[in-house]
């Protein structure tokens, strides 16, 4: 939207204005991304410092990272939990989303308002509601108590992008299988899944990392055995800026561009499957 | 005639076995739902007024006092102190009489060490005269206010969580009252919490209207390249964002030492550990929220209302005010609501960047469960919390819908 | 293909998961130890672990945590004891014993001192309670750079209280403990009336409206590490502090921090054990090994806090720096120990008071 793309009818006024919402936006813009790459370069930094200028680059804090037992332990922790909680999530998303696509289901509205919830409900309550409850089923102090509230933190988005993938998707396509001899089963299995599944994979990937990056549920269920990689940042964060944190922090970031990256090749993918041309 | 009315019947058929099948294949989550969502969150609820610490510690004393039923300004008579001791022998038997201590201790300060005293020599005497025993234990015993409190509490279900998250209470007179000077926080929290989400939401409309509408004006590519620059912090985790905030704004961080070395101040400012810090660090990670469902609806907004706006004579303020604004408000309406929900509820930022002055709720949940050990008020402040988010989430509902939380 | 990769990963992590997830139960014997983190957690780690596990193999894991009752009582309270062993101070410990949290330690189980005297006798009184056994004492104090007040730092406790005299930001734990000792002794309290003046309302008031004058200026800390990083940072001029981990800035990070001796508040450390561990004998036998001669002088080795048994002093050799810095080793000023019984009772009312005042 450059000053060549104005239409000649524009007055100075609003060419003044036009320039000023560009300078302001571009302000928001570098205020949106610039904390996120400011620990890029100080991630790197050889000194225990937080302040430019950068005299040395390192790798001393990646070191201690990957070295350190305790938060090898959380890497892993971390990883393990987002993967059984993104399985849980994104399985019993996708059917419910498949289910909630019918035409006409009387209590859509309220069961869609239900299962998305949990996004909307401050975690802590939630933290604290399942620490008591899981107390009294004695499953509190362990791996499973945290997968059951990942995957319920991270089931919303699988409905919701599988729903929208679903609101592309003809189902048509289902009736002519059917048609074709199909079961339920199979037309499901064969013909709707090929077309959804890059809708399915960016819920998961958003279950993912929402499990991956939750941290007050672990406060309240985990124990020292169950210490995620978030649980230890933020043990870091409030005793002391480590520059280990930023080392994590710089691998976290990585992560979040590979996801971006894989988000938008699984829409170009969906967007290619159901034929639309965007 | 026969056949289409059997037809009908054979569609109704069809028509709920389909439904039923939609219904089998939502049922596991929901049931998932019901155990790891819905009653935890009723344990919650429950926890807020469910209460009985008291009346099964010491059931023979809730029931003879329930018997006396004296005025309160008296002490009970020599039955009752005879059935303390007995509920007293069993407790420390059983080293309950410490979570006993505790609870009277939370309604009133000091009648833990009553209690206390009382139980540390309960097991020693066999036999009664109890009032004298007690009253020698404790001078407190001989004064109707501890069994105020223990009649207040004589009930397995009680608002007396709610009264304190209102900073409020029940004298031992059994009158309600105001909270002591010196702990009456409570509103003064809620205040707070509603007006950094306000001011955050504030925060957010201003910074994010524009980005959006320029976003959206702008021709895909572009704006899907730039919208790279909202995802990214949309999708780096919350606490390296956290992180990144207390880099730039500590007293040796990246902004004050730009600041300086523009020689634009001469000491470093104080911009983090305060409410400065939590405001501008939520208002970055809650515009996403802003603008992506923002950008979605004015991308939809088609263009040439506005133009047919300017061509029957409206100067391009006027266009803009009273054709294309109204077309936003939906989106922006869905979008400040979803940012300020989400803002109320917010825990980590705050712990993080504020100082002891600038908590929100959340924190005060996680305060009572993990320090205080008082359950039952974290609980009420829990479920005061959640019904506040909640009508706000019945409006949002209404107003959007709850599927059409789009986010990119 | 998307079946096939999902039935098959499902397979690989399913298999993952039912290995770990009900938690591999260790071939070998295993305690969780909550201490203070930090420097005193590494002079522990020296001092009782590496030793024990070369004793009996027992792995010992160690955690960090913030010292109230709290956190036991609410493992204790959902049936979730996530630690055997921990280390707290002596108000908690009454209190824990009282509340049922704590599990009973045998003193006749003790071992004797080195030099043969029973242990009855060898420890300083008071650190043998039905639920905990002493293993150090500690002094709070002020501490300050050296670097950037040269010989014109504060001196007596009123200093830290005085920022007219000494502007600029003071770090101070995040309790009321030590903190409302403090305020009173500042403004004029003797040390012998400190708990007679704090256990009335009137007292208590006195205390916060001392504190209130610079409530502004604290820069607030919740662990034993944050002190000495707030002043080599610059973002305090001087802090309350546990006086090993300054002595520790200085030795491992040479550092020049200076320390206050004037108004000192003593205050032990004990070990206790949760109750219903489920390795009750094994933290029985830690504690009795930690708790001994030798393993308490050692320790003090590495951080200078004064061992509870008589015996160790004399196993603590004369050449050990550490020595100069022991909490009875002659500092000027005045001195008290902490009323474990006052702030056992007293203790939640006081937090609640704290908590509102701060949060005002």
């Amino acid at each position: 939207m450059s000053a060549s793309n104005l239409p000649l009818y524009t007055t100075p006024l609003q060419r003044v204005g036009h320039w000023v919402l560009l300078i302001f936006c571009i302000l928001v813009l570098v205020f949106l991304i610039a904390p996120v790459l400011v620990v890029v370069p100080l991630a790197f930094n050889n000194e225990p410092y937080f302040h430019f200028p950068v005299q040395e680059y390192s790798l001393r804090w990646f070191r201690d990272l990957f070295t350190n037992e305790v938060w090898l332990r959380a890497i892993f922790n971390s990883v393990l939990t987002a993967t059984l909680a993104t399985l849980l999530a994104t399985t019993l998303g996708t059917l419910a989303a498949v289910g909630l696509n019918h035409h006409n289901l009387p209590g859509k509205r309220l069961l869609m308002a239900i299962l998305v919830s949990p996004m909307i409900v401050p975690v802590v309550v939630l933290a604290v509601g399942s620490y008591l409850f899981f107390s009294k089923l004695g499953i509190a102090n362990n791996l499973l108590g945290i997968v059951l509230v990942h995957a319920v933190l991270g089931m919303p988005f699988v409905v919701i992008t599988v729903t929208a993938t679903l609101g592309g998707f003809d189902m048509n396509l289902m009736r002519a299988a059917r048609g074709l001899g199909a079961s339920q089963i199979e037309a499901f299995r064969r013909v709707m899944l090929p077309l959804v599944w890059p809708g399915v994979l960016s819920g998961a990937l958003f279950a993912f990392a929402t499990s991956f990056d939750e941290v007050v549920v672990v406060l309240f269920l985990g124990g020292p055995e169950q210490t995620t990689l978030p649980r230890q940042m933020w043990t870091g964060l409030r005793e002391q800026l480590s520059p280990t944190i930023l080392s994590a922090a710089f691998m976290l970031i990585l992560f979040a561009i590979a996801m971006l990256l894989t988000l938008e090749m699984l829409r170009r993918r969906s967007v290619a499957l159901r034929g639309v041309v965007e | 005639m026969d056949s289409t009315a059997s037809l009908t019947q054979r569609l109704r058929k069809a028509e709920r076995r389909g439904q039923l099948r939609a219904y089998a294949l939502i049922a596991p989550l929901f049931i998932f739902v019901l155990l790891s969502f819905l009653l935890p969150l009723g344990t919650v609820l429950f926890n807020s007024f469910y209460d009985p610490v008291v009346p099964k510690g010491l059931p023979r004393t809730v029931q003879a006092l329930a018997e006396w039923n004296g005025p309160r300004d008296q002490i009970p008579p020599e039955p009752v102190y005879a059935a303390l001791a007995q509920d007293l022998k069993e407790a420390v038997q059983g080293q309950s009489h410490g979570a006993i201590a505790n609870r009277l201790n939370i309604e009133e300060s000091g009648l833990r060490t009553i209690f206390m005293r009382a139980a540390r020599r309960v097991s020693a005497q066999e036999e009664g005269p109890w009032a004298p025993f007690f009253e020698a234990a404790d001078p407190g015993w001989a004064q109707p206010g501890i069994w105020g409190t223990i009649r207040n509490l004589a009930s397995p279900t009680h608002s007396l969580f709610y009264l304190s998250a209102l900073d409020a209470k029940r004298n031992q007179d059994g009158a309600v009252g105001a909270q002591p000077e010196d702990q009456r926080i409570h509103v003064t929290i809620y205040l707070r919490t509603l007006g950094v989400a306000f001011t955050v939401t504030l925060m957010c409309i201003l910074l994010g209207f524009p980005l959006a509408y320029l976003l959206a004006h702008l021709r895909d590519k572009t704006a899907n390249l730039l919208l790279i620059l909202v995802l990214l912090p949309f999708w780096t985790s919350l606490l390296v964002r956290t992180t990144a905030w207390m880099v730039v704004l500590q007293k040796e961080g990246v902004l004050n030492s730009f600041l300086q070395f523009l020689n634009i101040i001469s000491e470093p400012l104080p911009l983090v550990h305060n409410r400065f810090g939590v405001v501008v660090a939520m208002t970055h990670i809650l515009l996403p929220f802003m603008v992506l469902p923002m950008y979605s609806v004015m991308r939809q907004i088609p263009v040439s209302y506005v133009r047919a706006a300017r061509s029957l004579g409206a100067g391009p303020f006027t266009a803009f005010i009273r054709v294309y604004l109204p077309q936003c408000i939906p989106g922006l309406g869905a979008g400040a609501l979803l940012v300020f929900i989400l803002a109320l509820g917010y825990y980590i930022t705050p712990a993080l960047l504020g100082g002891s002055t600038d908590q929100m709720i959340s924190y005060f949940v996680a305060d009572n469960m993990g320090r205080s050990l008082n359950w039952g008020l974290a609980s009420a402040l829990a479920a005061i919390l959640l019904g506040a988010v909640l009508v706000l989430y019945a409006v949002y509902d209404r107003l959007v819908g709850a599927n059409n939380l789009k986010l990119g | 293909m998307f079946k096939r990769i999902n039935s098959s990963a499902l397979a690989v992590v399913g298999a993952a998961a039912i290995a770990v997830l009900p938690g591999i139960s260790a071939a070998q014997q295993s305690l969780t130890v909550a201490s203070w983190g930090g420097a005193y957690t590494t002079s522990q780690i020296e001092a009782y672990h590496k030793p024990y596990t070369a004793k009996t193999g027992t792995k010992i894991t160690s955690v960090d945590w913030g010292g109230t009752l709290g956190e036991i009582s609410a493992q204790v309270k959902s049936g979730n004891v996530k630690w055997d062993v921990v280390d707290l101070e002596a108000a908690e410990a009454l209190k824990g014993c009282e509340e049922g949290l704590l599990e009973k330690i045998d003193p006749a189980k003790l071992p004797p001192g080195a030099d043969g005297v029973p242990a009855a006798k060898d420890f300083i009184p008071g650190m043998i309670l039905p639920c905990a056994i002493g293993v150090i004492v500690y002094s709070n104090v002020v501490a300050f750079d050296k670097a950037k007040y040269g010989a014109n730092g504060p001196k007596v406790l009123e200093d830290f209280f005085n920022v007219a005299k000494f502007p600029g930001k003071r770090g101070l734990k995040k309790d009321p403990s030590v903190t409302l000792e403090w305020a009173l002794m500042a403004d004029g309290v003797a040390v012998g009336d400190v708990y007679k003046v704090l256990g009335t309302p009137a007292g208590v008031d006195r205390a916060f409206k001392k504190l209130d004058t610079i409530k502004s200026s604290i820069v607030w800390w919740t662990a034993g590490a944050q002190p000495p990083q707030l002043l080599a940072s610059g973002e305090v001029v001087m802090t309350h502090t546990w006086h090993g981990r300054i002595v520790d800035a200085n030795v491992k990070e040479k550092k020049d921090f200076a320390l206050v001796w004037d108004g000192q508040v003593q205050i032990p450390d004990l070990y206790a054990i949760i109750k219903g561990t489920k390795n009750l004998d094994a933290a029985q036998d830690f504690v009795r090994f930690a708790s001994s001669s030798q393993p308490l002088a050692d320790q003090a080795k590495y951080i200078p806090y004064a061992p509870t048994r008589n015996s160790s002093l004399a196993l603590i050799p004369a050449s050990n720096p550490n020595r100069a810095y022991l909490p009875n080793a002659g500092h000027p000023g005045r001195s008290m120990s902490t009323n474990s019984q006052f702030w056992m009772e007293n203790g939640d009312d006081l937090n609640k008071k704290f908590s509102a005042w701060l949060a005002k």
